[in-house]
């Protein structure tokens, strides 16, 4: 009886692991300083401390060089934290094996970093096959996938990445991400490098896509208009530092230099200015 | 005698030479990418080795081939008169250009590719075996190229220590003084060196992605 209620515990346990939907999707920075070494010149990030609730779209907004990506790098341990703690899924991101965690973890970056040697199908299978899955339920991922963010699987499974414009890159990179199912969503100014139409464009259809998945997404940005659009909550980073957090109907309200500064960034009398 | 003739009275000959000066250096060749692109694999993440690794090649590279071959007659078991000598000469000749490629063409990569590859859990060894190798095959192959090209420039010499080759008619024409030998060792050496370099160009052309 004992070991059989052991055993249960342990399927259980296997499957929080192997079940995405079932594992917890937080993410917690634990007073976390990032830094070439700890003295206050060098440090990238100082004193994070923050949450991210299951489901959550948190943009991280801030200039060139503000420590966004690096925050966005702590959760997937391409960074460790030099001082504090990133817990990822309810476990400190230094005692993740990085390759576990990342494979858990979609990520989608500027010019969607697609693997010019691949098609798009194999862009998309990169994390299934390196999980092992069977080929029919790869191919029918893959499909399903394209369709989701709209492409075409007859057209476009076979392309090569260059036969593609940049707004379909950043689609399959999306699908890429997306692949084996992660809990967590993380996005590097990912539809950065696009013209002004294709980004509003996929900037609508992708937040639609967040409210449907209920993905816990981070997503890195310099774009207010960009950040008020996806945002159930807008982080500001000041060099290093978190100078405002709120939602998105908060936000402008919020007095503070920075944020003034973003805010005005948003006036149609910026542009004119410069 | 003009050349001309020279060439159809030894033509049997000069096609043995030229063959065997092709075995010559596809032996050598073969040395030489085994031993370069594995090494440059693996000096990829390995900093000193690579610092040594590179330099050493550039060294080989800077002694002149007819001292290289003298050198290594004297060290037992490699050296001695003969095939052997040449094709250890020719191979540490061949290794830098092989060498360097690999190592620029596996670092090369662009690094959102390789950020990307890391972020989505790949390993170290999967990287560099499913995106940095497939992605660094032109510039490995352009090496490689250029390597074959010198080889048979220098093999020529060979002939100096015993190991045949088409060397063998530019030395006697040149202790002859006569150009139509030397043209014999010549001519072919160039064509073998143009043909290579044709063909390697145009396999390297059909590798690349666009």
């Amino acid at each position: 009886m004992h070991v059989h209620s052991q055993m249960r515990r342990l399927s259980i346990e296997m499957n929080a692991k192997t079940d995405p939907q079932k594992a917890d999707p937080t993410i917690h920075f634990e007073n976390v300083t990032y830094g070439i070494n700890l003295s206050v010149h060098h440090r990238i990030v100082s004193d994070i401390r923050f949450s991210v609730a299951s489901g959550q779209t948190l943009v991280l907004l801030g200039r060139s060089g503000s420590g966004k990506t690096t925050l966005l790098k702590l959760i997937n341990r391409l960074l460790v934290p030099t001082k504090g703690q990133v817990i990822v899924r309810g476990r400190p991101t230094g005692e993740w094996d990085p390759i576990r965690l990342r494979r858990s973890i979609g990520y989608v970056i500027q010019e969607a970093g697609l693997f010019p040697h691949f098609t798009v199908t194999q862009n998309i299978a990169l994390v299934p096959n390196l999980e092992k899955w069977d080929a029919p339920r790869i191919s029918s991922r893959v499909s399903e996938l394209l369709t989701l963010v709209g492409l075409d699987p007859i057209e476009f499974a076979s392309r090569k990445p260059h036969e593609l414009s940049g707004g379909q890159r950043q689609r399959v990179g999306v699908a890429r991400a997306l692949a084996a199912d992660p809990p967590i969503l993380l996005m590097d100014e990912p539809f950065g490098a696009l013209d002004p139409v294709t980004r509003a464009e996929l900037q609508r259809e992708f937040s639609a896509l967040a409210r449907r998945l209920g993905k816990t997404i981070v997503f890195v940005t310099h774009d207010l208009r960009e950040a008020l659009l996806l945002a159930s909550r807008i982080i500001l980073l000041e060099s290093g530092r978190i100078v405002a957090d709120a939602t998105p109907q908060e936000f402008s309200r919020i007095d503070h230099p920075e944020v003034r500064a973003f805010t005005a960034s948003l006036s149609p009398l910026a542009g004119a200015h410069a | 005698m003009n050349a001309w003739t020279f060439f159809l009275e030894h033509r049997a000959e000069i096609l043995e030479a030229t063959a065997n000066h092709l075995t010559l250096v596809l032996i050598a060749m073969a040395f030489a990418i085994v031993i370069g692109v594995p090494l440059g694999m693996f000096i990829v993440h390995r900093a000193t080795l690579r610092n040594v690794a590179l330099g050493l090649a550039s060294v080989f590279q800077t002694i002149p081939s007819l001292a290289l071959f003298g050198f290594l007659i004297p060290i037992p078991f490699i050296g001695g008169i003969g095939r052997r000598t040449a094709i250890v000469a020719l191979v540490l000749y061949a290794l830098l250009p092989i060498l360097r490629n690999t190592y620029v063409g596996l670092t090369g990569i662009d690094p959102a590719v390789l950020e990307a590859a890391q972020a989505m859990g790949m390993t170290e060894s999967q990287i560099l075996w499913r995106v940095r190798l497939p992605l660094a095959r032109t510039v490995i192959l352009a090496g490689i190229r250029t390597a074959t090209i010198i080889t048979i420039g220098v093999a020529t010499i060979a002939a100096a220590i015993g190991a045949g080759g088409l060397g063998t008619f530019i030395f006697r024409g040149v202790a002859m003084v006569n150009d139509a030998v030397i043209l014999a060792g010549a001519i072919p050496a160039a064509l073998l060196a143009i043909a290579a370099d044709i063909l390697l160009g145009l396999l390297e052309r059909r590798l690349k992605i666009s």
